[in-house]
């Protein structure tokens, strides 16, 4: 029995094999976008946990120098001697390469560099100038270095003993010394026996992967949005197949099939086929991240100066998280359908009931969902506070807003219908009216993605806007220069002191303020910082308060994130609290700075001096050369404001590359679901049909009033999408990217770029709709009579 | 006894409360019998048809196929002596769409797991559906897909058939050829028929005709 009736039930797909392509690419695309950004989002995570295990970042408290990265040997020993229990690293790039060199006897236990060390001692003990990378890094590095293959080892870094490593660089000093867990009871104090060394303590140090955390959690939005848009194919799919087979469960029924055997035959039947199409997925989805793992590794390189593995694994995480939603959400589409069966009156009339038709009850409870959803948001958008509550938002808010759809949707067509005198025209809405719930899946999906849309390009082009503005006033100075040493600092001082020539010294340290990391600033108040800086708040005399060394400035994000503002005042160390007098937009920059004057910087930090420097001049290519020549500064130290900028602005254009990608993917899916709902309606649409050709409306007019029919229900979308996209954009600017940046970004509108948009959104509605339409004009006059020699 | 219906109730709930739609109604039939169930419409004939086959329940009374009482069994065990020894015929033929015109009237016969290929054979030749196998049922008319639902029904060689208005939806030729070559067939196999029907004449030729009215037989 159970074979016969798998074979009936499967007989369907046989016979539509457009549903099984419809149901089958649904589910494959849907996965496909999620599991792709989970890839990504695992090969990120995976390399961020590599380095932090192999270096040691965010591990163990370490000594680092107070400026420049030296250390010599002799403040080492020196360590050691009083006492200190501190293992030697020297970090340094070689080529593409970045060199970490340490001891394997010292260093500590937990140390991943460290173990790979120890797991090959005679490699080291034979004194070869043998390294330790994976395949894709050693890749990099000179044939003539002796390099061992370990995959456990970061992207893009290659461990050996400090020795070895000290060879091939040609150095004798260390950049760092890690602090050992375990050290003796009494020790002389650091600043006695190092002055010029400090202790960074672990958590200070750039925790990459809760950087990045909110850049791919962006990214999983995007990932669950196209998630949910190609969810809405696999619903609707589901739905036209159950509504198609009713008669056929029904007859099975009516022939003796039990009915919980049937409720499992359906179940199984219908996994299966998900777990087929999540499979196919899963493939596109690698396919998807390999494409795009490149972009998303230049980004987080730019943004945050993390190292992603440019080769992607196949990691259970990724592909099991992706098979199981797909699992889920079909799961969640096939158990109303199966509630449905257990409560089917089998002796209802079998004559296949148009599941077009829905009804008003179900848009009551759809319209009721939608009221709850968007009152829910609006609720979330007053009192919710952090990121998650922010992503609640935004999906109440698109949920909500899709839910309401078709009964906006009704009530539009409704108005035209009455609006209209001619009888063609008023069977062309009322025809409409009626596709309006089978269509209604895509439709929504459509508008998912078309606000989806509008709203990140809103905040991408307000954040470009904003961005270009923000480089035009931090840019200002025409070179930027680095030096190596206070000398150079002074020499350069004194050659542009007697040319009059303002020049804009930056002193800088690491420091704990507010219970954060920050970096604080000694800056040199002038008519560059108080003509060109724009504050987003500031008292009128910040600049004077600033310079007379009474107050500071905070950026943006250390003021949202630790909840100061202009009025308030800071602890910049124990002894120092100062009233914060203005607050700057700071975009593109995870960490929290603190601006304090040149002069009073240097009463803190006598040792730290300057080490950039910011020069105005009108002769930026003869100012440079005079520099060289005479500070003897090396022209590469130098660099012009037109390289920063387009630096900056490249590295900003990356960011948003995978954005747009996902963007142009998810309206691609939604185009996909217009198709694939007009492809499987197209059969329960001849019977329709067929009494209007039959009353005189040729083949083809019903084709291209299909198209028209296509093109009004987009364009419906899209009058909805646009306040849709908006609301998402305000969202975006000013509470997602508040809460994961700690920037607010002002929004602009792009008219132009919507219409644009609209214009797509149609093109991709009346393609969609093109091969329905051909198909119907196409149709046989015998196919459209046999709907009337049926009726009997 | 093939069938037997012993003081079976059964009422429907509607927004005027609780209508009664068989009131106590008892009636047997022997294998080979026909029987001809009429009455005026809504008054329960093809509740009596449902009951009789296990796909509604009835609120009293005892209901026997073969001697099993159907009310006292679950939902498999009803599935199963539907599969194995009733067949039902529909005025909307009920067939499965996606299925070929072969493997349609083989279904029934192959769920039970008695597949007689012989008797299917026999059984497409006498209702003229040989040059039909390998068609889909969108392609045949009416009163060819109704010969493929008689043929489907009586493939398993089931004990009894309950047909209900089976030449409702055909043309007054095509309703006599089918029903002649139904009653032909199953008079061969064995089987008791009852037959829901409006059609004087049709139960006229019954072995034995009952008239549902008001809940009652007469």
């Amino acid at each position: 029995m159970t074979r016969t009736c798998l074979l009936a039930l499967l007989s369907h797909w046989r016979r539509n094999p457009l549903q099984l392509f419809a149901f089958l690419a649904g589910l494959a695309l849907a996965t496909a976008l999620w599991s792709g950004v989970q890839a990504i989002n695992s090969e990120a995570r995976a390399s961020y946990d590599a380095a932090a295990s192999t270096l040691g970042e965010g591990q163990f408290d370490q000594i680092v120098p107070k400026q420049g990265s030296s250390i010599q040997q002799d403040q080492f020993v020196n360590l050691r001697r009083s006492g200190w229990l501190v293992s030697p690293m020297l970090d340094a790039r070689l080529g593409d390469v970045r060199l970490v060199g340490l001891d394997p006897v010292t260093s500590p236990s937990g140390l991943g560099a460290a173990q790979t060390l120890q797991s090959a001692p005679d490699l080291l003990a034979e004194g070869a100038e043998g390294l330790f990378a994976n395949a894709e890094t050693a890749a990099l590095i000179d044939p003539s270095v002796r390099v061992t293959i370990d995959q456990g080892v970061a992207p893009g870094v290659a461990v050996g003993d400090i020795g070895v490593v000290q060879r091939l660089l040609a150095r004798d000093d260390l950049s760092r010394l890690i602090l050992l867990p375990e050290q003796p009871l009494r020790q002389p104090n650091l600043a006695e026996i190092a002055p010029e060394l400090r202790i960074q303590r672990a958590q200070q140090g750039a925790d990459v992967g809760q950087l990045t955390d909110s850049f791919h959690l962006n990214l999983t939005a995007f990932g669950l949005l196209s998630f949910a848009v190609g969810l809405f194919i696999v619903h609707s799919t589901i739905g036209l197949a159950f509504e198609q087979r009713r008669a056929m469960i029904r007859t099975l029924r009516s022939l003796g099939v039990p009915l919980r055997s049937l409720i499992i035959l359906i179940t199984a039947e219908m996994l299966t086929l998900a777990m087929i199409g999540a499979g196919l997925g899963i493939v596109l989805g690698y396919l998807i991240a390999a494409v795009l793992l490149p972009d998303v590794a230049a980004t987080v390189r730019g943004l945050y100066g993390a190292r992603i593995s440019g080769t992607l694994e196949l990691r259970a995480e990724w592909w099991l998280s992706g098979l199981l939603l797909a699992f889920l959400g079909t799961a969640a589409a096939l158990a109303s359908r199966i509630w449905q069966i257990a409560r089917m009156p089998l002796l209802a009339s079998v004559r296949p009931r148009a599941w077009v038709m829905a009804t008003e009850r179900r848009f009551r409870f759809q319209t009721l969902g939608a009221v709850a959803l968007l009152s829910l948001s609006a609720v979330l958008a007053l009192v919710g506070h952090g990121l998650l509550a922010g992503f609640a938002l935004l999906g109440c808010l698109l949920i909500g807003a899709a839910l309401a759809l078709p009964a906006l949707a009704e009530r539009a067509l409704t108005f035209l219908q009455r609006r209209t005198t001619t009888p063609i025209w008023s069977w062309f809405w009322a025809d409409t009216r009626q596709q309006l719930p089978g269509l209604s899946l895509a439709l929504m999906a459509l508008l998912l993605a078309v606000s989806a849309n509008i709203g990140v390009s809103t905040m991408v082009s307000s954040f470009r806007l904003t961005f270009v503005g923000f480089l035009d006033q931090r840019l200002a100075p025409e070179l930027f220069l680095q030096v190596d040493t206070g000398e150079q600092g002074r020499a350069l001082e004194d050659l542009l002191s007697v040319r009059e020539i303002e020049l804009l010294p930056l002193k800088s340290t690491p420091a704990q303020v507010a219970g954060r990391t920050v970096e604080l600033y000694g800056v040199r108040v002038g008519p560059t910082y108080r003509n060109d800086w724009a504050f987003l708040d500031a008292d009128p005399d910040a600049w004077d308060r600033v310079a007379a060394g009474e107050a500071t400035v905070l950026n943006e994000q250390l003021a949202r994130r630790a909840g100061f503002w202009v009025g308030d005042r800071i602890e910049v160390t124990p002894d120092l609290t100062l009233p914060i007098v203005g607050v700057v937009g700071d975009y593109g920059n995870p960490q929290g700075q603190v601006i304090l004057s040149e002069g009073l910087f240097s009463d803190l930090y006598p040792s730290i001096y300057a080490s950039r420097f910011g020069i105005r001049t009108e002769d930026p290519h003869q100012l440079r050369q005079e520099i060289v020549d005479k500070t003897g500064i090396p022209a590469n130290a130098i660099i012009d404001q037109a390289a920063v900028k387009a630096l900056s602005l490249s590295i900003f254009e990356q960011t948003f590359v995978v954005t747009s990608a996902l963007n142009v993917l998810t309206l691609g899916v939604a185009g996909f679901a217009i198709l694939m709902s007009l492809l499987t309606l197209a059969d329960l649409r001849v019977p329709q049909l067929a009494p209007v050709w039959a009353l005189g409306l040729t083949r083809r007019r019903l084709g291209w009033l299909e198209l028209l029919r296509a093109v009004v229900l987009a364009g419906l979308v899209f009058l909805c999408a646009l306040p849709l996209g908006l609301a998402l954009a305000w969202v975006l600017l000013t509470i997602i990217n508040v809460e994961a940046f700690g920037w607010r970004l002002p929004m602009y509108l792009f008219p132009v770029d919507y219409m644009l948009l609209g214009l797509y959104a149609l093109v991709a509605a009346l393609l969609a709709a093109s091969w329905p339409a051909l198909r119907l004009m196409r149709t046989p006059p015998s196919a459209l009579l046999k709907v009337f020699a049926n009726e009997r | 006894m093939v069938l037997e219906f012993e003081r079976v109730e059964k009422s429907f709930s509607d927004s005027e409360g609780n209508v009664p739609v068989l009131r106590g109604i008892s009636f047997a039939l022997e294998a080979g019998q026909t029987l001809a169930l009429t009455g005026e419409s809504g008054s329960g004939k093809s509740t009596v048809l449902h009951i009789a086959s296990g796909l509604e329940a009835a609120d009293a009374g005892a209901v026997r196929i073969s001697g099993q009482d159907i009310t006292q069994m679950d939902d498999s065990a009803r599935a199963a002596l539907r599969r194995g020894d009733i067949a039902l015929v529909f005025q909307q033929f009920n067939l499965i769409p996606s299925l070929t015109v072969a493997a349609n009237i083989s279904f029934q016969a192959a769920l039970a797991g008695k597949v007689d290929q012989a008797h299917i054979d026999d059984l497409v030749a006498a209702l003229g559906l040989t040059d039909q196998m390998k068609k889909y049922p969108e392609a045949l008319s009416g009163g060819q897909q109704q010969r493929v639902a008689i043929a489907r029904a009586l493939a398993a060689r089931p004990k009894l058939m309950l047909a209900d208005e089976p030449t409702g939806n055909l043309d007054e030729a095509t309703a006599e050829d089918v029903l002649e070559q139904m009653l032909k067939l199953v008079a061969q196999t064995g089987a008791a028929l009852m037959m829901v029907t409006h059609s004087p004449a049709i139960a006229a030729r019954m072995d034995r005709q009952l008239h549902l009215r008001g809940g009652h037989l007469t």
